[in-house]
């Protein structure tokens, strides 16, 4: 495919055929090579064919072949002439990352990192077929889709701190779970406080290195050797269904003719079919906020019971990295209201925007970036040129080059847990396969991800954590 | 003939399934998406659930079709061992699928080692030459 290079970290797809707008490409050409060999780019081209895609279809530094669109894609849409998309925002509604703080360092947790991570691992179910702790009625799991981790706080789960800490405040004002399928409630029900499987992870980290001491110590992070837990899940099967219902909806509906791929398929924002998306998917991002509220609850349990104390635990920030949401722009010199679909991409807003919590207001909104398994994470923020570059948005983590079939074949899990170990991480697991599947060597480097970002502009670095104790789903 | 075999894919899991007519087809696919997240082959049939769905085309059909196991498996923790009894048919517009789908119950006996999140178009297709092929690639 024609690309043009625009500078070191940057490639364009010129706007040719039925392109309404060209693709952007952050990148390096390291990154570029696996980007170049799946349908990545294709999907890219696809996107920048909707109706009323403003600007330009960007492709961020993470990102690998979809369904529709690409993983690591952003477009904004018009409100009137523009589309809402399931593949837009992925089955994952809401898959996301929070990060709290602690005032332990490496050496105070040592010698009961074990045990932590142990009592984690009990606490938090995860893995496939595991319920949550209890069993929700219909009636209490839409509230939880109305009020997300609002609902969590409410029922004793965390603090009101932590709202203001999470984006939307852990609540996306447009949900109305009225819309969502019987289905999607059912599969809801019982993994409401699960972490899920699959890439899903919580990890215990230590802060390895400060790039920006004045922007990492208002987050929180103040030295190395700081111990944090980060908690990487999403909206389980209640967000899968929604996903799958309202492809199959818009299908019916709109029909597929002249959709160069199926999993494209969208219905104009304002329709009547695009707004009870947009009000399921919100609905389903509150579950996820929920979901993850919670989980947060359990870890703090866990180190008030362990470490004698969770003081300081205070929420870093909670990032969705899966969602559509409508955003204010600055589009050709107007500010305009758009629809942006952020699928494999964080929000990483400048200062000043009111989106941001006041204690971040003027440094920018924290970015957070998980690795892949045994591999450093890191802490961006968000930049003011983002929202020139990307609408407001960055990597969300490191993206796949490796499929699952090809990492079982090479890897073992118990290998991987051993040569973890010898670097002084630990590792529990409910599944052997599921750990050789998520070997890191399945994944692009994240280093050369957040590398790519900060050179771009579009989030810049702040801390790079590395882990001491993971527990994957 | 083999029932399924598994391609490969970036990030998710990519595969093929075989069979003289499409109705076997379908049933081989059910069986690869199964053992995606447990050994379908070792689980007991103790229980049965009637499924039906329709679809505006096939590939439809078969998006309906392969996400009844999931959502059985997520709702009521159902183990699909044995898809039986499957039928295709066109009724107006549509096409209406039936089948019966036995298995058990999760219990610990049982190990699930992995998921699948959703059934995708990406990459789909229903091809009949000399056999009926169906490709799908599911999210997991």
């Amino acid at each position: 495919m024609e690309l043009n290079k625009i500078n070191e970290y940057t490639w364009e797809i010129p706007k040719t055929g039925d392109m309404k707008v060209p693709a952007l490409i952050y990148t390096s050409a390291k990154l570029l090579e696996s980007v170049r060999r799946d349908m990545t780019l294709m999907q890219a081209k696809n996107v920048a064919c909707l109706r009323g895609i403003q600007r330009k279809s960007y492709v961020m530094p993470d990102a690998h072949q979809g369904y529709g669109f690409p993983i690591g894609g952003v477009a904004a849409f018009d409100m009137d002439d523009g589309v809402i998309s399931p593949g837009g925002v992925g089955y994952d509604i809401n898959c996301g990352v929070r990060l709290l703080r602690t005032d332990y360092t490496e050496k105070d947790i040592h010698e009961r990192r074990t045990q932590l991570l142990a009592e984690i691992f009990r606490e938090v179910p995860a893995g496939v077929g595991k319920g949550g702790i209890t069993r929700l009625s219909r009636n209490v799991l839409l509230e939880v889709c109305t009020k997300g981790a609002e609902w969590a706080v409410e029922n004793g789960y965390g603090t009101r701190e932590d709202l203001q800490r999470t984006e939307e405040s852990g609540r996306m004002k447009g949900a109305d779970p009225s819309h969502l399928s019987p289905r999607a409630v059912e599969r809801g029900t019982p993994q409401l406080g699960t972490l899920g499987a699959g890439n899903h992870f919580l990890e215990i980290q230590k802060v390895s290195e400060i790039y920006d001491e004045q922007v990492s110590r208002v987050f929180g992070i103040q030295s190395v050797g700081q111990i944090l837990v980060m908690i990487h899940c999403g909206s389980r099967g209640l967000g899968h269904q929604v996903a799958s219902d309202y492809i199959r909806l818009m299908e019916n509906k709109f029909g597929i003719r002249g959709l160069p791929d199926r999993e494209l398929i969208n219905a104009p924002i304002r329709s009547q079919l695009g707004q009870q998306y947009y009000k399921s998917m919100s609905a389903a991002v509150n579950y996820a906020f929920a979901n993850r509220q919670m989980i947060a609850h359990w870890v703090r349990d866990v180190f008030a019971k362990v470490m004698g104390s969770s003081e300081g635990m205070s929420q870093v920030y909670d990032v969705c990295h899966n969602v559509a949401k409508f955003e204010k722009h600055r589009i050709d010199g107007k500010d305009k209201e758009v629809c942006i679909h952020r699928k494999g991409a964080t929000r990483s807003f400048g200062p000043g925007r009111e989106e941001i919590p006041e204690v971040y207001r003027s440094a920018g909104q924290p970015v957070i970036i998980p690795g892949s398994m045994g591999t450093a994470s890191y802490i961006l923020v968000g930049t003011s040129e983002a929202e020139e570059l990307s609408f407001g948005s960055t990597a969300h983590g490191a993206g796949r080059v490796m499929s699952r079939h090809e990492a079982l074949r090479r890897f073992r899990g118990e290998q991987i847990k051993k040569e973890m170990e010898s670097r002084g991480i630990e590792l529990k697991s409910t599944s052997w396969k599921g750990v050789a599947e998520e070997a890191s060597q399945a994944y692009k480097d994240v280093d050369e991800v957040v590398n790519v970002s900060h050179k771009a502009g579009i989030g810049k670095l702040v801390a790079k954590v590395t882990p001491v104790g993971v527990m994957k789903g | 003939m083999e029932k399924y075999k598994f391609l490969r894919h970036t990030a998710d899991a990519k595969f093929q399934a075989f069979g003289s007519t499409l109705e076997e087809a379908f049933i081989n696919a059910a069986l690869a998406t199964a053992s995606l997240m447990w050994a379908w082959e070792k689980i007991e049939k103790k229980i049965e659930h009637r499924v039906e769905m329709s679809g505006k085309d096939h590939k439809q059909l078969l998006i309906g079709f392969l996400e009844e196991i999931i959502y059985l498996f997520d709702s009521k923790m159902f183990l699909l061992g044995s898809p039986e009894n499957l039928r295709i048919k066109k009724k107006g517009n549509l096409y209406i699928l039936k089948a019966l789908f036995k298995g058990d119950s999760y219990s610990d006996k049982y190990e699930i080692h992995g998921d699948v999140k959703a059934i995708t178009y990406n990459e789909m297709e229903i091809e009949k030459n000399a056999h009926f092929m169906v490709q799908v690639v599911v999210d997991v």
